[in-house]
């Protein structure tokens, strides 16, 4: 078992530049500043108010669906020899760990009085929950998305016009992920008056990456609690989850990061930011990042619209470089094999994103995580949005 | 660990670079200003654009070594420097290109920071200055950003340009313009660089508003698309950088002489 360099000391509020250790800050258009720091103070005084943290929990729980479960996987802790875990964000209302992020953002987007909010999306599943967000909320909603996605997402796409948010595609550089976030940034610079960007991971510039794992924290508080009465008050020995931008990860690991528990990311192989990039300052964030030679961000090649993103979250970066957290990969074909095994197995399909975490865990069980050890993995989405794609590939 | 909180503390050094230096000196005779933007490497002839459009009137060059996720970037921009990429553009030959041109009038690069990280602060900065490059911008490096960089530029003696934005509060104009060499950069309408029908409300109180706070010039663009929007926003600037609608041309298969061409009407536009 790793045993953490460091822990106790991380996870908490970034310094006043926005700083994980070196990692983080706020690169943007000086357009986009004032909207950061307005953001960053709503954000600061509505989550030490009692009465925001009050409606924030109510609609959690009334409307999202919270708590959400701890399963034990008998089955396929028979199978691996680990004692298996599951954290269920694919029980949630939408079907992600998204729900958690978009309720906050959308209460604080009411509280700035921002009318409309705008969105990035990959898998799909934050731009639903966003939609979703605004509909609740009374907001207009636009979702930005890499035309590669919306060809291999379009149920979701679907689900975002029922919601009633408007769709763009878009169909610069990669078509994915990174090219959303462009497109999305590029809105708010024009409508930041009245438009809140409703960022869906950890990433981004100065309060986003600290603001989203705050939204996001309510996965780990849970799951500390729920595995010390599963365990007898004992913590599990191993914690993982998947890492695209790294928000289920950051939700998860914060509920952890101040006990021994080995906390574990996986990244796609073709989108491992931390395993194979290098420093870098893309999207309003200095982190890890595929870039070649000269800077130029590299397209990030994944079977999981979710994690195709060639950065990662700041405080990732930062958890990696003090070696509090480790981070490994999992590649497309095992990624299947996992969705195919929890399907079998659990009676639950996962959605490609978290199958990469289960992919790991059976590569691992028995050698990197000994047999008898306790894991608990972050089933951080369902897999019903990836069905039709899965079809193909498995046929 | 880097925990420096700006460049704010860097002063104006005692001697002007040659970009401000040369817009100083133009303005104060009484000339209007004229910066325009070329994309680096985005055909085979572009240095020869370089030089037209520099002998068509322009003050100062604004070459743009393009990135792969240029987000200040309009649908213009980003096609001319998806094309430059395609085409192999890379930032050391794009740089070395501009030392081996003689234009005659300053020149600045505008490019995104990742550029400038990945190559290295002392590195990039010695490489503009050997290449006889004067000025930076770096769109997506605001003021509390700026420090590192800043430091670096500073000792090589490269100028760099900072941004005002409409959203940018009051007290924080004065400091972005202390922190400024070259010019002080006014962005003349919430939104990314692009041509636009008419020229916004917010172009001509953004010159207003830094011409309040600074003698440095004070140059507008984003927004400033043609000869009677660049007249009517130096009513109150120093003067303008057009961007866009010149990429346009060439995307359009344009080359040295209807770059110049435009530029002269640009020119004959400020002067009028």
């Amino acid at each position: 078992m790793a045993v953490p360099a460091s822990f106790g000391a991380t996870m908490g509020e970034p310094s006043p530049t926005g700083r994980f250790g070196e990692f983080g800050g706020r690169f943007v258009p000086e357009s986009l500043i004032a909207a950061c720091k307005e953001l960053e103070g709503a954000f600061r005084s509505a989550w030490g108010d009692p009465g925001f943290r009050g409606e924030y929990a109510r609609l959690l729980r009334d409307y999202a669906g919270r708590p959400t479960p701890v399963t034990e996987c008998r089955r396929l802790s028979d199978r691996l020899g680990v004692r298996v875990l599951l954290k269920r964000e694919d029980l949630t209302h939408t079907g992600s760990h998204k729900i958690n992020n978009v309720v906050g953002q959308g209460l604080l987007a009411r509280t700035m009085g921002k009318r409309r909010l705008v969105a990035e999306t990959g898998a799909g599943q934050h731009g639903v929950a966003t939609a979703t967000a605004a509909a609740l909320f009374g907001l207009e909603c636009v979702i930005y998305m890499g035309t590669v996605d919306v060809r291999r997402q379009e149920l979701n796409v679907f689900r975002m016009n029922l919601l009633g948010a408007e769709v763009r595609a878009v169909d610069s550089g990669s078509r994915t992920l990174k090219d959303a976030i462009n497109e999305a940034m590029r809105d708010w610079v024009a409508t930041v008056e009245t438009t809140h960007y409703c960022l869906g991971s950890v990433m981004g510039p100065h309060p986003y990456p600290w603001m989203v794992r705050e939204l996001q924290r309510v996965i780990g508080d849970e799951a500390r609690s729920q595995c010390r009465e599963v365990l007898d008050g004992a913590d599990p020995d191993v914690v993982l989850a998947c890492v695209g931008g790294g928000s289920n990860a950051a939700g998860t690991f914060a509920g952890f990061v101040d006990t021994r528990v080995d906390l574990v990311g996986v990244e796609a192989a073709g989108g491992a930011a931390i395993g194979r990039g290098v420093p870098g300052v893309v999207h309003g964030m200095r982190s890890q990042l595929l870039q070649d030679e000269d800077g130029q961000v590299v397209e990030a090649h994944s079977i999981s619209a979710g994690l195709d993103y060639p950065g990662v979250g700041p405080e990732h970066a930062y958890l990696a470089e003090v070696g509090r957290a480790r981070y490994v990969e999992a590649g497309d074909q095992e990624v299947l094999d996992a969705l195919r095994l929890l399907s079998e197995t659990e009676g639950i399909i996962p959605a490609l994103e978290p199958a990469h975490a289960l992919a790991y865990l059976i590569r691992a069980a028995g050698g990197e995580i000994p047999t008898g050890s306790t894991v608990l993995v972050t089933l951080s989405g369902r897999g019903d949005k990836d069905a039709a794609e899965v079809m193909e590939l498995l046929r | 660990m880097s925990q420096s909180l700006s460049g704010a503390t860097h002063e104006t050094p005692a001697a002007l670079g040659a970009l401000e230096a040369t817009l100083r000196a133009a303005r104060d005779a009484g000339r209007k200003l004229l910066v325009p933007y070329v994309t680096g490497g985005l055909s085979s002839e572009w240095c020869d654009v370089v030089r037209a459009v520099a002998a068509a009137g322009a003050d100062a060059l604004e070459v743009g070594i393009p990135f792969s996720d240029p987000i200040m970037d309009g649908p213009t921009i980003q096609a001319a420097s998806a094309r430059a990429l395609a085409e192999g553009a890379t930032p050391a030959r794009i740089v070395a290109e501009l030392g081996d041109l003689d234009v005659g009038i300053p020149l600045a690069v505008m490019t995104y920071y990742n550029i400038v990280f990945r190559t290295g602060h002392r590195r990039f900065a010695h490489r503009l200055i050997e290449a006889g490059v004067s000025g930076a911008i770096l769109p997506d490096l605001p003021l509390d950003e700026v420090g590192e960089w800043a430091r670096a530029a500073d000792d090589a003696g490269v100028e760099t340009v900072m941004l005002a934005a409409p959203t940018t509060a009051d007290d924080q104009l004065e400091p972005i313009c202390r922190r400024a060499h070259g010019f002080v950069y006014g962005v003349g309408l919430l939104g990314v660089t692009g041509e636009r029908d008419e020229l916004a409300v917010s172009a001509r109180r953004m010159a207003q508003r830094l011409k309040a706070v600074t003698d440095k010039p004070v140059l507008i663009g984003v927004g400033v698309s043609n000869p009677e929007q660049a007249r009517e926003v130096c009513a109150e600037a120093d003067g303008v950088v057009v961007g866009s609608a010149l990429v346009r041309r060439l995307l359009d298969g344009g080359g040295p002489e209807e770059a110049a061409s435009f530029v002269g009407e640009l020119r004959a536009g400020i002067d009028g």
